[in-house]
């Protein structure tokens, strides 16, 4: 779901972090308008108002784990850890992490990567968060989710900062709801006008 | 320089951390600071000396090498109020780039960074886990400065002891 149809419907805030978003077209292929959140980085207090509005959904839910997805889920679920006193775990790429992993396969439009995690990180029965800045396929997104749950983890919500409309209302991937600030955006002409 | 603060702080961050033997290649013993990022108290008092140093320091841009500079980072600027910049490895930032090479043991790698995220006069502080070699925190420096950018310290969680008087030697005023 997204957060304006979860009670935030006209806070100034999802505004000012939509616009802080760049699209670059055609990145990195003809036909992609990707969704830079580089500026949104740049902008200290769209920032903020980002972390903020997770903090604010996730302190009260006893959530012990944050795990983000490399690499942009490096720079959004840190701070959400830390604000919500739990642990982070980051999930790699291949042979990035030094100790001993479970992998998880997913498809991507040609061929497959692979999502790895430190055996050990996750306990059986914790609560876990996802994060990334964004969704799209959700296939990156299901192998975090069965890499947690082969951990005996329950994941109880993924989180995004952008997300394409579909996960409107109650859409879950693997049986697990999505929370997403805001959609993407087709072109920068808006902002110019 | 490290920091003097409270050995107990210290302490349970550095025991915090946990070392793997002969990664990646046989020889290193790697610094694994995700045993760091499972332990809450020390990661955030990991953060919070970082930000004792700096709150006043007027640092106006925070740059993290990735990947795991993008892990103490974003919390740090997020608590000063600073930009936070990704230092990238090639072809991942979708605008356009300046580039710096480094050398490697064998062959070179390269750091980019977006076009206009630093302006003239920004004061800067580098981010990263570790600092081995200096190379990529270099390489970091390089582009900051091209930007025109004031690097006012690079700041890691870990330094490898045996490389301490290259350290001392790439310390600048």
């Amino acid at each position: 779901m997204f957060a304006e149809e979860n009670g935030l419907f006209g806070d100034p805030r999802i505004k000012a972090i939509s616009d802080a978003i760049r699209v670059v077209p055609h990145f990195p292929k003809p036909g992609i308008m990707f969704q830079d959140i580089t500026t949104l980085l740049l902008d200290p207090k769209a920032f903020r108002y980002t972390i903020d509005i997770f903090v604010d959904r996730y302190r009260d839910k006893n959530i012990s784990l944050v795990a983000g997805v490399e690499a942009r889920g490096f720079i959004f679920g840190p701070p959400i850890a830390l604000a919500i006193g739990a642990k982070f775990v980051p999930l790699r790429k291949p042979r990035k992490l030094p100790g001993e992993v479970i992998s998880e396969a997913y498809v991507l439009e040609y061929g497959t990567d692979c999502l790895e995690m430190h055996v050990g990180a996750v306990q059986p029965g914790e609560s876990v968060l996802i994060v990334d800045d964004l969704v799209a396929t959700g296939g990156t997104l299901s192998a975090a989710i069965r890499l947690l749950e082969r951990a005996g983890a329950e994941v109880v919500e993924c989180a995004c900062v952008i997300g394409l409309p579909l996960v409107k209302g109650n859409w879950k991937l693997n049986g697990v709801p999505l929370y997403v600030l805001v959609e993407p955006r087709l072109d920068d002409l808006e902002r110019t006008l | 320089m490290s920091t003097g603060d409270n050995p107990d702080t210290t302490g349970r961050i550095k025991s915090a951390l946990r070392v793997i033997p002969n990664f990646p290649k046989p020889g290193i013993m790697f610094q694994d600071i995700t045993t760091l990022l499972l332990d809450p108290k020390a990661f955030k008092d990991t953060i919070d000396l970082f930000v004792e140093r700096y709150k006043h320091e007027h640092i106006s841009v925070i740059a993290g090498i990735e990947a795991r500079g993008f892990i103490f980072g974003p919390p740090i600027a997020l608590a000063i109020g600073a930009k936070f910049v990704p230092l990238r490895k090639p072809k991942k930032l979708p605008g356009e780039v300046i580039s710096e090479k480094y050398i490697l043991e064998y062959g070179s790698d390269c750091l980019e960074m977006h076009v206009g995220a630093v302006e003239s006069g920004d004061r800067a502080l580098i981010v990263d886990d570790l600092i081995a070699t200096g190379g990529t925190l270099c390489a970091a420096m390089n582009l900051l400065e091209r930007a025109g950018a004031e690097v006012v310290e690079c700041a890691c969680v870990i330094e490898v002891p045996e490389l301490k008087d290259l350290i001392d030697y790439l310390q600048f005023d």
